[in-house]
């Protein structure tokens, strides 16, 4: 099957074509909201894009995926040894396809699972990964932030197999209006994998998720503790129906959990609203968060650098404004 | 039958994670003279944890080496990583050329095998390029087990078990030696350096390499066009009180 379109690719036409492959990740059955973004920065590279998902619920995670606009074609790889992903299995399985089957682009969201096995296949195809892009400006040129955001560099590409991850915040969530067709993945790979997956601690919130939220909450050092933040935070996100993140000081100190750290080291975000309460605003933080539409800061310090960046900010003390603002809203 | 631990640790000097970078009027990079540089925060931890595991485990670690790839001036955070407890270090000086990633792995690769290592372990990220690959890409040339953003690090005999920040919340890796660990932030609180040890380090080893020493042509795959500012917030307002507050959300359809 797969070796008759690799032919239909040699004779059918003069032009080579060149092929985008897009890995959907797939949690629960449902595919994340940072793929569909990464699938929009495929969709501006401008070639034709297969997707690939994998898993040992390969057939479920397939039904969502082929709905994502935008993808002409959807690869299954169907094995227990995907799940959770393993950077040790992913990355050869990934190495066999991309060669096989002639794609030249390769892009993946830049979630903690892209990040840990993009450069790994980078390794195994000779080739330089590009980090965590924000912008597409044709197939080899593309922009990204670095030094946490305080500089964009376009960068050019000279490798012929182009890796990249994407930056959810900086796309669009393509829309799941398409039908791809369905495919079996028929490479097989010995990854010689040694690494075991031993289990795992995931929180579980009713709240949106912070990668993906239109408004996010987040509280830092000034909401003093565990109590205050929980007693502060959570009505204020529950009003705004906004997902909660934090400051490094906040999770440093264990008011919430550090999968919901804002920042250069945490998740980067870009909602409709940002409130930041009691964040001063260092430059770790303002690189998670300050593509957010509107910003609003309150915090007691009216020289809190948070300020800088905020449309809007109440100087005051947290206690007592934002359970007003709950009240208000 | 456990073997003795040969710890690798490679270092990055970047600009001091305090300062923020300026652009350099030609608009090819950051502005770097006069500037502050340090070791690169998620390298001091790495060193950190290889120092812990010694200490915590008698007899376990027989060589900690830290290496960095970088300007000359890339020995004085080898002699703070030496000054801090590393045994041995190697500069494998490359002027001041940004190196990439995949070209740092390769030359990594050549000072595992030189060094015999059995145990890398690096920062998850450098907080210039952000890249977040040299752990991952050194990983896949050596066909080596890998744990990216550690938060916990166990040896038993010879096995490692690895606990993970990930995307909504942790997971824990077990694989057996070598291989390759990225260091996350709350993976420990890096130590001081006291003056004795300052001080001593000035006798320690210190190796120094061209690339072309360990066989390796750097030849960089991607080409920086331009480096700039992002585009800058308009200016906000200040508010008086919550009212207000509520009345300029409503203004800018954020509610």
């Amino acid at each position: 099957m797969l070796r008759s379109i690799a032919s239909k690719r040699l004779f059918s036409s003069s032009i080579v074509r060149r092929d985008t492959l897009a890995f959907i990740e797939v949690a629960n059955g449902k595919v994340s909201a940072a793929s569909l973004s990464a699938v929009s920065a495929a969709k501006a590279i401008g070639k034709p894009i297969s997707g690939i998902v994998l898993g040992p619920e390969g057939e479920k995670a397939a039904e969502s995926a082929a709905k994502i606009d935008g993808l002409s074609k959807l690869l299954v790889a169907k094995d227990a040894k995907y799940d959770h992903y393993l950077a040790e299995e992913v990355a050869p399985l990934f190495k066999e396809v991309v060669t096989k089957q002639n794609f030249t682009h390769f892009v993946t969201p830049a979630s903690a699972v892209g990040k840990s096995f993009l450069p790994r296949l980078g390794a195994l195809l000779d080739a330089q990964p590009i980090s965590d892009i924000t912008k597409v400006l044709g197939e080899d040129t593309f922009v990204r932030p670095i030094y946490a955001g305080n500089a964009l560099a376009t960068v050019k590409t000279k490798d012929s197999i182009v890796l990249t991850s994407v930056r959810a915040s900086a796309f669009p969530q393509a829309e799941l209006t398409g039908g791809a067709s369905v495919e079996e993945v028929s490479e097989s790979v010995e990854s010689g994998n040694r690494t075991e997956f031993v289990g795992e601690e995931l929180v579980t919130s009713e709240r949106p998720e912070l990668g993906s939220a239109t408004r996010v909450v987040a509280g830092g050092r000034g909401l003093k503790n565990k109590e205050t933040f929980d007693s502060i935070m959570n009505p204020l996100a529950e009003k705004l129906n906004a997902a909660i993140g934090a400051s490094r000081a906040a999770v440093d100190a264990g008011y919430c959990d550090n999968s919901l750290q804002v920042g250069q080291t945490g998740k980067i975000v870009a909602p409709e609203l940002y409130v930041a309460v009691g964040v001063s605003g260092a430059i770790q933080h303002l690189a998670g968060m300050k593509d957010s539409k509107t910003v609003v800061a309150i915090n007691k310090d009216p020289e809190a650098p948070i300020f800088n960046v905020a449309d809007i900010g109440l100087v005051g003390d947290l206690n007592e404004t934002v359970p007003e603002l709950v009240s208000k809203l | 039958m456990s073997s003795k631990l040969k710890i690798l640790v490679p270092v990055k000097r970047v600009i001091d994670f305090a300062i923020k970078p300026r652009i350099n009027k030609a608009g090819t990079g950051v502005e770097k003279k006069g500037v502050k540089f340090s070791i690169n925060p998620f390298c001091d931890i790495a060193l950190e944890e290889s120092l812990k595991l010694r200490e915590a485990n008698k007899g376990l670690v027989e060589k900690i080496h830290a290496v960095s790839i970088g300007p000359t001036k890339a020995q004085d955070i080898l002699r703070t990583a030496l000054a801090k407890g590393a045994d041995t270090t190697t500069l494998v000086d490359v002027g001041e050329e940004e190196v990439e990633p995949l070209n740092v792995a390769k030359i990594l690769h050549k000072v595992v095998e030189k060094e015999g290592s059995n145990l890398v372990i690096l920062g998850k990220q450098s907080i210039d390029d952000d890249a977040n690959q040299t752990g991952q890409i050194l990983a896949g040339l050596l066909n080596w087990p890998q744990a990216t953003n550690a938060s916990k690090v166990e040896v038993s005999g010879e096995e490692v078990s690895v606990t993970r920040e990930v995307d909504g919340g942790a997971d824990t890796l077990k694989a057996k030696l070598p291989m390759i660990i990225t260091t996350d932030l709350r993976l420990n609180e890096p130590r001081y350096a006291s003056l004795p040890n300052i001080m001593k380090a000035k006798k320690k080893p210190l190796e120094k390499l061209k690339a072309s020493d360990l066989g390796v042509e750097i030849a960089n795959r991607l080409e920086t066009l331009k480096v700039e500012e992002p585009p800058a917030r308009a200016p906000g307002v200040k508010v008086e009180n919550v009212d207000e507050l509520v009345a300029k959300l409503k203004e800018a359809k954020a509610i």
